[in-house]
């Protein structure tokens, strides 16, 4: 045990100062100080809090993980972890005190000290903030001592009560228009939850998570236990009610929350495409945007009312085309493509990509697409008599396209074609060798992708109902690409997942706007290193768990049929 | 063995990369319903000639005649819709999709249901998944992985993966099945269990087999004639007991030590 003490400290002590630095680095880019402004629960917590404890807790609790089941351990590690991450604020803190680090770092003001010291100054505030981050070590430390089934629903708890802590801002508006503003302000007070509610949803949201853990669980048997056609009938009614939710959805939103639906709507459905080329087939593109160009471009040339109108059909007499001119573009490009692997052939597609902006910007096509100044006047949807204008309204134009897109991709996931992209991904030589033709497998994966993405453009073109080569920039395609990571390669509620988190969240909250690209590249380094698979990984990866099955449907005697 | 007609043959078949040779001007002949080893040491253009055979190298000379047809100059996966099928020296399996997937895959020329089939539910598609599917479980427990098919294919253990190998193979219905190194890695015992385990696949399913095999015991044991290669080149052809007694191979291949373990070898077969 004694000789083992030192390095166990040191690892601790190690994990410790990692959390400090990035705390450290948080704050030096500025983003404590602007997220001290945004309080989750009114005068208790606030945005900058959480950023500057959850490294400290989230690191301690690795430093606690690694030394066992053996509590004091675990306490002393915790400690030693919490009180280590508190080092590098304290250099900054005394420096600070000292210097003026602001001709060096412009964002370390005496504002986000005072964040750091509590108010306190350099030499009390040290000692303050040493105590506190060391009871958040402490406190990583108990968690992990406490039995897991009541360690979760806590810590699930917390995270959600902080979670709508985060988007008070929006939940009140919207219970101000439903139940006025008394019932609101109840709740709220100004941006933020008030403490007594935050408490009764953090109880609340325990109890449920603790009591579905053990509820959940037999009921899942329960129904495991069901016939067959039993089990469907559960399954529908629960795709059912999530349809039916999605439908009433623009109701409890309201507009501008519609707007912010559709918008990650559109990306859905370009993860969903990309994720057939990327996930199934393994082909990584990282042009992707041009199909989504391409698809708006042809929606806008061949609607719009303007001068550049060619045909001045109506949206849904255009879109059929906007998809297979998208298509026909996957195929155009997977023809030269066809022999490139891995990295060439990302860098082509890249290059592809890039192609498509710098044409529609181009003076050449100037008199055909806009040129700088894009195509303007694209009419909006007509549905039965009437336009689509409004974001709620066209909410279920992009629902509509996602449901499709969701439909086509969970098809074509258990079909004899998404078998032979995943042995295309797994391993072309091999694949091909065991008669699958590369050609043809390929190019269907380009066009189908493709089609998905030309769909979304379509869609975009029409909600904007103008749009400019801007538009189509090389970002597009590495959100969407980060998206179907983060979400989990080849698996379709993760795209869903995915767009929530990265489309989603920085529309709704300003702050994270600023820090946008920041937060991505943090999230995308994490989630390699501690979940890869993505958040909700595919089924490949779970199908292991259910193998008994198999047993059942084999007759023993039949051996020899099999070949001839 | 009197030949009756090949179903496989060679001729003149060269193939280089850059300026090593590694197949030179081979002459071979694969007779229907045989067991046929190539043997040679590393290096000798064994595994190369099989890449010829499957199309995955383009040959530089010479052509491949198949059952009739010229295949030299075909692509591996026509090749493969010919029904000659191969297993690989380094196991290569779609390691992340489960058993039954696997060989699902293996049965590609036989499948011809649409995309689009999918996509709309139809009863045609839906019943040829049905029919293949079952298939594949038969194939599963003919190679004894039964209960195994959702297992992902690098879950399984190393002779499972082998034997998975030959499922996916066989998946295709193959008239003739190439094997590189069927029994590498395996303990005699094992080798002993696959070598009857290839001699039944020929003698109930009828299947022409070729196989690379470095274990003398394994090649001396159930091949009707053997091919020696070195350096790309035929050295020696003929019954395994013509190839122990041979003095080219035993002195310019084998050598001395070898020659006296392949004799004891035979000894025991």
């Amino acid at each position: 045990m004694n000789t083992q003490a030192p390095s166990f400290l040191r690892q601790s002590v190690r994990l410790g100062l990692i959390a400090g630095v990035v705390t450290l680095s948080v704050s030096a880019v500025g983003m404590a100080e602007l997220f001290a402004q945004r309080e989750l629960i009114a005068g208790v917590v606030t945005m900058a809090q959480v950023l500057i404890y959850a490294p400290t807790f989230i690191l301690a609790t690795m430093a606690v993980h690694r030394m066992g089941r053996s509590a004091l351990r675990n306490l002393l590690a915790g400690l030693v972890a919490g009180v280590a991450s508190a080092l590098p604020l304290i250099v900054l803190i005394v420096f600070e005190s000292l210097v003026d680090l602001r001709q060096f770092m412009p964002n370390v003001s005496p504002a986000l000290v005072a964040i750091l010291d509590f108010g306190l100054g350099p030499i009390l505030g040290s000692l303050a903030l040493l105590g506190v981050l060391g009871i958040v070590g402490v406190a990583a430390g108990v968690f992990y001592i406490i039995p897991d089934e009541i360690e979760r629903p806590i810590i699930q708890g917390v995270l959600w009560t902080l979670v709508i802590g985060l988007f008070s801002e929006i939940i009140s508006g919207r219970l101000r228009d439903f139940f006025g503003a008394g019932f609101s302000r109840l709740l709220f007070s100004g941006k933020a939850l008030r403490p007594l509610i935050a408490l009764i949803l953090f109880v609340a949201i325990t109890l449920g998570v603790r009591y579905w853990a053990t509820r959940g669980d037999r009921m899942r048997q329960n129904i495991s236990k069901m016939p067959p056609a039993q089990q469907r009938r559960i399954r529908l009614g629960i795709g059912g009610a999530i349809l039916l939710f999605l439908v009433i959805l623009p109701m409890l939103l309201g507009t501008y929350l519609s707007e912010v639906a559709s918008n990650v709507g559109i990306f859905i459905l370009m993860g969903l495409g990309l994720n057939i080329v990327v996930g199934f087939a393994g082909l990584l593109d990282l042009g992707y945007v041009a199909f989504f160009a391409i698809g708006a471009y042809s929606m806008a040339v061949l609607t719009s009312e303007g001068p550049l109108g060619l045909a001045h059909l109506t949206f849904w007499e255009a879109l059929p085309f906007c998809v297979l001119i998208s298509a026909a573009a996957g195929i155009v490009l997977g023809l030269p493509v066809l022999r490139m692997r891995g990295d060439y052939l990302a860098i082509v597609t890249l290059g592809f990509g890039e192609i498509i902006r710098i044409l529609a910007l181009s003076d050449m096509l100037k008199n055909f697409i806009g040129g700088a100044q894009g195509v303007l006047k694209i009419p909006k949807p007509p549905f039965v008599g009437f336009s689509l204008i409004k974001p709620e309204q066209f909410y279920y134009v992009i629902l509509a396209g996602c449901l499709l897109a969701a439909f086509v991709s969970w098809r074509l996931s258990e079909s004899r074609l998404g078998r032979q992209w995943m042995a295309l991904r797994e391993d072309e030589d091999v694949a091909e060798a065991m008669g699958i033709q590369l050609v043809g497998t390929k190019l269907l994966a380009f066009a189908i992708g493709a089609a998905f993405s030309g769909l979304a453009g379509a869609l975009f073109a029409s909600k904007l109902t103008s749009i400019f080569p801007h538009s189509f920039k090389l970002e597009i395609s590495i959100n969407v690409l980060v998206l179907i990571i983060i979400g989990g390669m080849g698996s379709l509620p993760g795209v869903v997942v995915g767009a929530l988190i990265l489309v989603g969240m920085p529309e709704l909250l300003r702050e994270f706007a600023e820090y946008r690209l920041l937060m991505y590249g943090a999230l995308l380094v994490v989630m390699m290193l501690a979940k890869p698979e993505g958040f909700i990984p595919s089924a490949v990866r779970r199908r292991e768990l259910r193998r008994e099955e198999e047993d059942l449907a084999l007759d023993s005697a039949a051996v020899l049929e099999a070949g001839d | 063995m009197e030949t009756n007609h090949s179903i496989l043959a060679s001729s003149s078949v060269t193939k280089r990369f850059g300026g090593l040779v590694a197949v030179h001007e081979l002459d071979f002949d694969l007779p229907t319903g045989s067991i046929v080893s190539i043997i040679g040491p590393n290096g000798a253009g064994k595994t190369t000639f099989f890449n010829c055979i499957t199309g995955f190298y383009a040959i530089d000379g010479g052509q491949i005649i198949y059952d009739g047809h010229r295949i030299d100059g075909r692509s591996p996966d026509q090749i493969a819709r010919m029904s000659i099928s191969r297993t690989y020296q380094n196991i290569r399996l779609f390691a992340n999709m489960s058993a039954i997937e696997n060989i699902l895959v293996g049965m590609e020329p036989h499948l011809h249901s649409h995309w689009l089939g999918a996509v709309l539910g139809s009863r045609a598609t839906r019943e040829e998944e049905k029919g293949a599917v079952e298939e594949a479980r038969r194939l599963l427990q003919f190679v004894g992985l039964a209960g195994k098919g959702d297992f992902l294919a690098h879950n399984l253990v190393y002779g499972e993966q082998r034997r998975l190998e030959i499922a996916r193979a066989l998946a295709n219905k193959p008239k003739v099945l190439l094997l590189d190194e069927p029994t590498a890695g395996m303990n005699p015992n094992e080798s002993a269990q696959t070598m009857h385990f290839i001699r039944r696949l020929r003698d109930e399913l009828g299947i022409t087999i070729l196989l690379i095999e470095h274990d003398m015991r394994v090649v001396m044991g159930i091949s009707e004639r053997v091919t020696v290669l070195d350096y790309g080149v035929k050295i020696a052809e003929g019954s395994p007991g013509e190839i122990q007694r041979d003095q080219r191979v035993i002195e310019a291949y084998l050598g001395r030590g070898a020659a006296t373990g392949l004799q004891t070898a035979s000894d025991e077969a």
